[in-house]
């Protein structure tokens, strides 16, 4: 374990240092791009729904659109093949080559076709066959592995792709410029497609009723891979179908700006193949169109495990994905190490362990998907509404239960029996039951705190549940929030207009008990009857670690503790953004829709709760520097889960109110994200998407300011990364202690 | 703004230039703007041709790699995104869009629609009659794989748009 753990930190140092700059530059302009080119499209929301309308849509009548597809396919002249996985895709397309004595195969990207291997099988059949995007050129060239979904080559800087042309090639003259590297493989590879017998093309979608095929590019290499030679073949997964024509519509308005931020790349090609096109014989000197050269096609439709993901309840959604890589761009992980960390067989970053377990296998899958936290910034930026962490979790479930019985099940005091397998890896079971060891942590404090500092103790630590030594472990309080709030001797208001209970989270009743004081204050402050009852814990942290049997436990506690103050009419406020989000988001998935709709709605992140209070008439001058006159500066950063929630700007606008001059953060995620920062083999990279963060709040306009963050991970990553003490905002406007 | 406004501020906007013309002036704006050797295939306009124009129709596989300059219609443009709409033909339309550096594209000023709405409308109304094949091109072709922006890929390095006002 620890030596596989070394191993993985290891291959992450090496791709953080050799490839981590030119994909954080590459994913982070994307990224932008993507914020800037949708916020230009008026009706990004509709179209996002339409499009997944369509894609429900679709994948539940597939069998009858595949019907449909190979109907209007063949009346238009071509070949339908359903293949049912990659070997017999492969055998069919193989076939098609001989029969046309292709000696070159030319193509333009396809990632269905890394899928299969298709270059491979051809190849090996005698065919030459050259990539004809640039960027899979330069992996065909570098013999390497696309490390991202688009953009197969983001991990290659300009200098890099030169030393290797140069190398490669033998050219007369050293290539140098982006400029010169273009007009290179332009030249180089137009000699391919003038001798090309065979084009090969994926598609991004295909219409069952007219039998289009819409393929997205900005090269024009597709279009002359179609155009040029006399047989084309298309090899496209069957979830690529929609019903029709006119369906393209929305996803050619969301594609390119969810991809790289582009409103639009600089071709869609609308193909009914075969094309109309007459075919060019370059050793020909008769004018093209006089050309009697009959066109043939072929639809290869790829199966290799979609049918199964269909009728899998959580790997379906999967299946909606149009590839634009938008989830990978945006993920804070995926910008720092890039694809070759994210990697299964074929799909890398985002939504791929979806992909790759469904069209690989679990072990494909399981490699890099710790790499997605659950931090859900990709969740609003998928344009087809794809819950893609939850796609994650399922998999690390499924994973946890394929494991063989582990040997390390007692080896720590503490951890209680959960509801999953006994082969589950120990670190998972350790940070999945963080909440035992923080029940207990509290009722050894300080002793436990001393334990836990003390070097061996350490050693131990990293060693057996490798938690790295570098991170400062948290501070357990003696004396709980639940247990001070029921010690405390304030009369309870008697005629209030709100009545809330404050949700001790964990951190908040065990580590960081100082915030909820101050929102118990703030809230009294502000009119409101405030109950602090002992309450489960939200299960957030075993659903990170993919234990969701365990996380489901919880969410029914947390259900059944709240039951009695929801009926009564209470509110609950939380305080730590990821359990809210669990109440909002994944209890979806972990209660009944009842159970759920009742806490979700009455459930508030605290500042959203006070921003209420303050709309509603609550008096604002009973909150602490109100009325201070001098503007403090702050530089704040929102919580990841708090933002896809839309939530960020409550907290923005109250302290605004107050009076304070905000800066925020945009980075997508702090890096520490739960446990994952603590685990040894995520250390560095923990610090590395950490970095982006800290330089922001490191600039001269943000320097000197005070460094505010509302969730537990960020603050203790701030905390590492910066010399300032960063603090919960709810500390800045709590009243003035009486 | 006026569609056709937003069209020309669009196609700027990707990189394509534009010269306004009429039926009258047709003939003398296409041959003042291509470059020599130019191929092309028939205008399907009405009293629009490129006979008279130095463009060579029907090109042979030879001319069509020698050309500087392709000349073809557009059936469509799209003001939102600054896109034409170029439908593939038998005597290969496609082709002459393709090939050459410059891409010189005719468009009517009728057939400028204000976006993909009605874009996809047209389309699946022509599709439906009988249309194979388009593409929704806009602006030149463009790569980033070797490491930057760059113009002018497989396709063409330079698009420029003829915009025939209505008479
Ligand atoms: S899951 Fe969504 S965001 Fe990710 S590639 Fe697929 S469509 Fe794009």
């Amino acid at each position: 374990m620890a030596a596989d753990r070394a191993q993985k930190a290891e291959r992450i140092r090496h791709l953080l240092a050799t490839e981590g700059a030119s994909v954080e530059e590459n994913a982070r302009g994307f990224n932008d791009g993507r914020y800037e080119s949708v916020a230009r499209l008026e009706e990004y929301e509709d179209y996002k729904d339409r499009a997944r309308a369509i894609k429900e849509d679709a994948i539940e009548h597939l069998p009858d659109l595949i019907e449909q597809v190979r109907e209007t396919v063949e009346a238009n002249g071509g070949t339908v093949y359903l293949a049912e996985d990659a070997a017999d895709a492969n055998r069919y397309v193989r076939e098609v080559a001989s029969d046309t004595e292709a000696d070159t195969v030319v193509k333009s990207k396809s990632m269905t076709t890394e899928e299969i291997e298709l270059n491979e099988a051809l190849e090996a059949e005698g065919s030459e066959v050259w990539e004809t995007d640039l960027g899979e050129f330069v992996l065909q060239v570098a013999e390497e592995a696309p490390s991202h979904l688009v953009a197969p080559a983001i991990h290659r800087s300009c200098e890099d792709i030169a030393h290797l042309f140069n190398e490669h090639f033998d050219t007369d003259e050293d290539l140098e410029t982006a400029q010169e590297l273009t007009d290179f493989a332009r030249e180089y590879l137009g000699d391919q497609i003038r001798e090309a017998d065979l084009g090969i093309t994926g598609a991004n979608f295909v219409t069952a009723d007219t039998g289009t095929m819409a393929l997205v590019t900005s090269e024009g290499n597709a279009r002359k891979t179609v155009a040029v030679p006399d047989t084309h073949v298309a090899v496209a997964g069957v979830e690529k179908i929609i019903p029709t024509f006119e369906d393209l519509q929305p996803f050619v308005e969301l594609i390119g700006r969810s991809g790289t931020g582009q409103d639009i790349t600089s071709y869609v090609s609308l193909f009914s193949p075969p094309v109309s096109t007459p075919p060019v014989d370059f050793e020909s000197d008769e004018p093209i169109a006089d050309d009697p050269d009959d066109r043939e096609f072929h639809l290869v439709l790829l199966d290799n495990g979609r049918m199964d993901m269909r009728e899998d309840d959580q790997l379906r959604e999967t299946l909606y994905c149009i590839r634009c890589s938008a989830c990978a761009n945006s993920c804070a992980n995926f910008q720092s190490v890039g694809g070759h960390a994210f990697g299964g067989e074929t799909y890398t970053g985002g939504i791929a362990t979806g992909w790759e377990a469904g069209v690989h296998g679990q072990d494909s899958a399981a490699e890099f998907n710790d790499l997605c936290t659950g931090c859900s910034r990709c969740v609003n930026q998928c344009p087809v509404n794809i819950d893609i962490p939850w796609i994650n979790t399922v998999v690390r479930d499924r994973i946890n239960h394929s494991g063989e019985d582990g040997q390390f099940d007692f080896l720590v005091e503490g951890l209680t029996p959960d509801a999953e397998p006994a082969g589950l890896d120990l670190q998972k079971r350790f940070f999945g039951n963080f909440s035992t060891l923080a029940k207990l942590g509290s009722a050894t404090a300080p002793l436990s705190n001393w334990g836990a500092d003390l070097s061996p103790s350490r050693w131990l630590m990293e060693r057996v549940l490798g938690i790295d030594r570098r991170r400062e472990l948290p501070r357990f309080e003696r004396e709980t929030f639940v247990e001070w709030f029921r010690n405390r001797d304030v009369p309870r208001s008697v005629d209030a207009d709100y009545h809330a209970v404050v949700y001790p989270d964990l951190y908040t009743n065990h580590v960081r008990t100082e915030r909820g004081k101050a929102a118990v204050r703030t809230l009294e402050a502000l009119g409101v009857a405030v109950e602090v009852p002992d309450v489960a814990s939200s299960g957030r942290a075993p659903l990170s670690q993919g234990m969701v049997d365990t996380a489901a436990g919880h969410a029914d506690e947390v259900a059944a503790d709240l039951e009695s103050y929801l009926e009564a009419g209470y509110d609950v406020v939380v305080i730590e953004p990821s359990d809210h989000a669990m109440f909002q988001r994944e209890y979806e998935k972990l209660l009944s829709e009842e159970q759920h709709e009742s806490l979700a709605d009455r459930s508030y992140e605290v500042f959203e709760y006070i921003y209420g209070l303050l709309e509603n008439g609550a008096d604002i001058s009973e909150l602490r520097n109100a009325d201070r006159g001098a503007t403090e500066e702050i530089a704040y950063h929102s919580h990841c889960q708090q933002r896809t929630l839309g939530l960020e700007s409550y907290t923005t606008a109250v302290l605004e109110d107050l009076e304070y001059d905000v800066l925020t953060s945009d980075v997508e995620c702090c890096g520490m994200a739960g446990s994952f920062g603590y685990k040894s083999e995520y250390y560095e990279l923990s610090m590395d998407v950490g970095s982006r963060l800290g330089e922001q709040f490191e600039t001269p306009e943000a320097a000197d300011r005070t460094v505010v963050a509302s969730g537990t991970s960020c603050l203790e990553q701030l905390d590492s990364l910066l010399t300032r003490q960063p603090r919960h905002p709810i500390t800045l406007i709590e009243p003035p202690k009486s | 703004m006026a569609t056709l406004e937003t069209f020309e501020t669009n196609l700027e906007a990707v990189r394509t230039r534009i010269t306004r013309t009429n039926t009258a002036g047709f003939t003398d704006t296409i041959a003042a703007v291509i470059d020599d050797p130019a191929v092309g295939v028939e205008l399907p306009f009405e009293d629009l041709s490129l006979a008279e124009t130095g463009v060579v129709c029907n090109p042979t596989p030879t001319q069509l790699r020698e050309a500087a300059c392709g000349v073809t219609a557009a059936t469509l443009g799209v003001a939102d995104y600054g896109s034409v709409i170029l439908e593939s033909t038998p005597d290969g339309a496609e082709l002459s869009a393709l090939f050459p550096e410059t891409h010189v594209i005719v468009i009517r000023e009728s057939d400028v629609v204000p976006d993909m709405t009605a874009a996809f409308e047209t389309m699946g109304e022509r599709f439906r009659e009988g249309r194979n094949d388009a593409v929704i091109a806009t602006g030149p072709s463009a790569t980033a794989d070797m490491g930057e922006l760059v113009h002018g890929v497989h396709g063409p390095r330079e698009t420029h748009a003829i915009i025939v006002e209505d008479d």
